[in-house]
């Protein structure tokens, strides 16, 4: 029996050594916590090996309409940072974050951009330069969708990490550098692209109003069907004043966006003898090996598939 | 010139508000009546009940093939039924009374989709994805709504007479039917398959509601079944009509204007209906005339 007993204690605690020894590892690294999957890839491009990311709203989820658990309650607790965008794109954290507990450092990543604002009558919103900062107007929060606040953003988590650890500092530096330098790289293949589209044909229609700082980093026109969150439903009236925008502006690109109802664009597609032209990614990436992987990727999808659209119509 | 373009104009230029409304005619058609005999057994309230039960089976349905309006429907249907043949078993074999048994399967019915949806991890929303929208409807889904019609015009005339004698004799139900019967059971699929084609064509829950507020205002304005049943379609088919129009002229959400106006028809008929109205009531004199 005591032999036994003994046999059993030491299974037991073989069992468990390697348990604490991987516990231990895994706790050398850095914990954070990114709101999305884009801030969460952002924030591992930076942090490489030395930070492990949680992040709370995983691929092909809705931001705006996050429900969260215990579990991300505790990841919160846990963290070291929370990184997240800002400008109200995250509603639900506030209060996420007060009740797990947490005190630590928020880094918002779009501190340092310039906000566009929406205008006031949210009359599918032309951006096109002009933007009306009107009191009224709402800030769209899809800063990520230029690859300028793309550069931004990764300044802003560099500094979040180097804060919190600054043993590592010279490696999320160097990590920075080289990543925002693959940033500017597509950037400037983007306006290359995007140079060979003439200016009248710049115009295009997505289903989810989230493009404004993509449209005004490339000069293009934006019209959508619904308002700025995936919440309102659409009424006729919207839907029939867009199919007489898409007659008179003579539009050749409809895109189909990953968050919100793709029926209605097909609908306006029919209507107006327009060939959807696929899917931009907004708000959240694709799961690995989808198109949209990654931050960069989905800047590279977004880019080339709406220039292709605009250049492929006559 | 007035009259056209806000009556005409917005069908004759925009297709999509020509399919709108092809769909929700075929849908008035085939669920006022079932509304109408739905009131007459007191089973108003089961629709609601239902939409919710049918949940569950759209949404695996959309999880396991996507937005495909076909698998949608039928999982609709299956959920729908189950849900409508256990409660009717549960009542018939037990001391439970139908209602309570039918609110415990629905429930159960409704939590499992939430459960299920959640599974999927992603909180894209929900309504958009297990709802169509009116504005929305293409072929496939004009195919659907048609097919849903014609089956439940079909199926209604074929059950007519078991349904009628239950409606007009009480004790002929008591004696010789109750919740199980062939009859009853074919007019519980009647009622799934109207909630499912109209969460394709209304895109809401209040899909519910072509079915129900159009019987109800019928209520006041016949005495009997048949000329009940054509009040009912006349009153969806103008819901139809002026939800779309309000929709496209006050710029509001499709979907419930047109159960709104149907809401409005009702309580109109509930003041001036001929039939038990209010107003008819208070005017003794005229009551007795009519």
């Amino acid at each position: 029996m005591n032999d036994l007993a003994r046999y059993v204690g030491a299974l037991i605690v073989a069992l468990l050594v390697p348990l604490c020894v991987s516990a231990a590892s895994a706790s050398e690294k850095i914990p954070v916590v990114a709101t999305f999957t884009i801030v969460g890839d952002l924030v591992r491009n930076v942090g490489g090996e030395r930070v492990s990311v949680t992040t709370l709203v995983g691929p092909g989820g809705d931001a705006h309409v996050f429900q969260p658990t215990p579990a991300d309650a505790a990841a919160i607790k846990r963290a070291k940072v929370v990184f997240e965008n800002g400008l109200g794109f995250e509603g639900w954290l506030e209060r996420l974050i007060k009740s797990s507990g947490y005190s630590g450092p928020r880094v918002a990543l779009t501190e340092k951009i310039t906000p566009l604002y929406r205008e006031p009558d949210q009359d599918h919103g032309h951006h096109h330069g002009h933007h009306h900062r009107d009191s009224l107007g709402a800030i769209d929060p899809h800063a990520w969708q230029s690859l300028a606040n793309g550069v931004l953003y990764v300044e802003a988590i560099k500094e979040g990490l180097c804060a919190a650890d600054a043993a590592g500092c010279p490696i999320y530096e160097k990590n920075a550098a080289a990543y925002i330098a693959k940033l500017q790289a597509l950037d400037e293949e983007t306006n290359a692209r995007f140079a060979s589209v003439p200016e009248s044909k710049r115009k295009l229609i997505t289903s989810h109003d989230a493009f404004s700082y993509f449209a005004e980093r490339y000069n293009l026109e934006i019209l959508s069907p619904e308002g700025m969150t995936t919440e309102t439903e659409a009424s006729a009236h919207d839907v029939a004043k867009l199919i007489r925008q898409i007659r008179k502006h003579n539009i050749v690109a409809l895109f189909v966006e990953n968050v919100s109802d793709p029926r209605l664009i097909k609908q306006i597609a029919r209507e107006t003898g327009l060939k959807p032209s696929g899917r931009l990614y907004s708000d959240a990436l694709s799961a690995a090996g989808g198109p949209a992987d990654s931050y960069l990727s989905m800047m590279r999808h977004n880019a080339f598939a709406v220039a292709d659209a605009l250049d492929g119509g006559s | 010139m007035f009259l056209y373009d806000a009556l005409l104009a917005p069908f004759v230029e925009f297709s999509f508000m020509r399919r709108a409304l092809a769909g929700c005619i075929a849908l008035s058609l085939s669920a006022a009546p079932v509304g109408v005999f739905m009131m007459l057994r007191r089973m108003s309230l089961m629709g609601d009940a239902m939409a919710h039960a049918i949940l569950p089976g759209v949404a695996i349905g959309f999880l396991l093939f996507g937005l495909e309006i076909l698998p949608m429907s039928i999982g609709g249907m299956l959920a729908g039924l189950l849900v409508a043949v256990s409660a009717g078993l549960v009542a018939r074999g037990t001391a439970l009374k139908e209602d309570a048994s039918l609110a415990a399967f629905y429930l159960i019915s409704l939590s499992l989709g939430v459960l299920i949806v959640s599974l999927k991890g992603s909180s894209v929303d929900l309504m958009h994805v297990l709802f169509g929208s009116v504005l929305a409807l293409d072929d496939e889904a004009l195919i659907v709504v048609g097919a849903a019609a014609t089956i439940s015009i079909a199926g209604l005339s074929l059950i007519l007479r078991p349904l009628v004698a239950e409606c007009v004799d009480p004790g002929f139900l008591s004696a010789m039917h109750g919740p199980g019967t062939a009859a009853y059971l074919v007019f519980l699929m009647l009622v799934v398959l109207n909630l499912v084609a109209g969460f394709q064509a209304l895109g809401t829950l209040l899909a519910v509601g072509i079915m129900v507020l159009p019987a109800a205002a019928a209520r006041f304005w016949m005495r009997r079944l048949f000329g009940m049943i054509g009040v009912a379609v006349l009153v969806a088919i103008i819901s139809c009509v002026l939800g779309l129009l309000v929709s496209y002229h006050w710029r509001l959400a499709s979907g419930p204007s047109i159960t709104m106006v149907a809401g409005g028809l009702y309580l109109v008929s509930l003041v001036v209906g001929p039939v038990g109205g209010v107003l008819w009531q208070l005017l003794p004199l005229r009551h007795r005339a009519a």
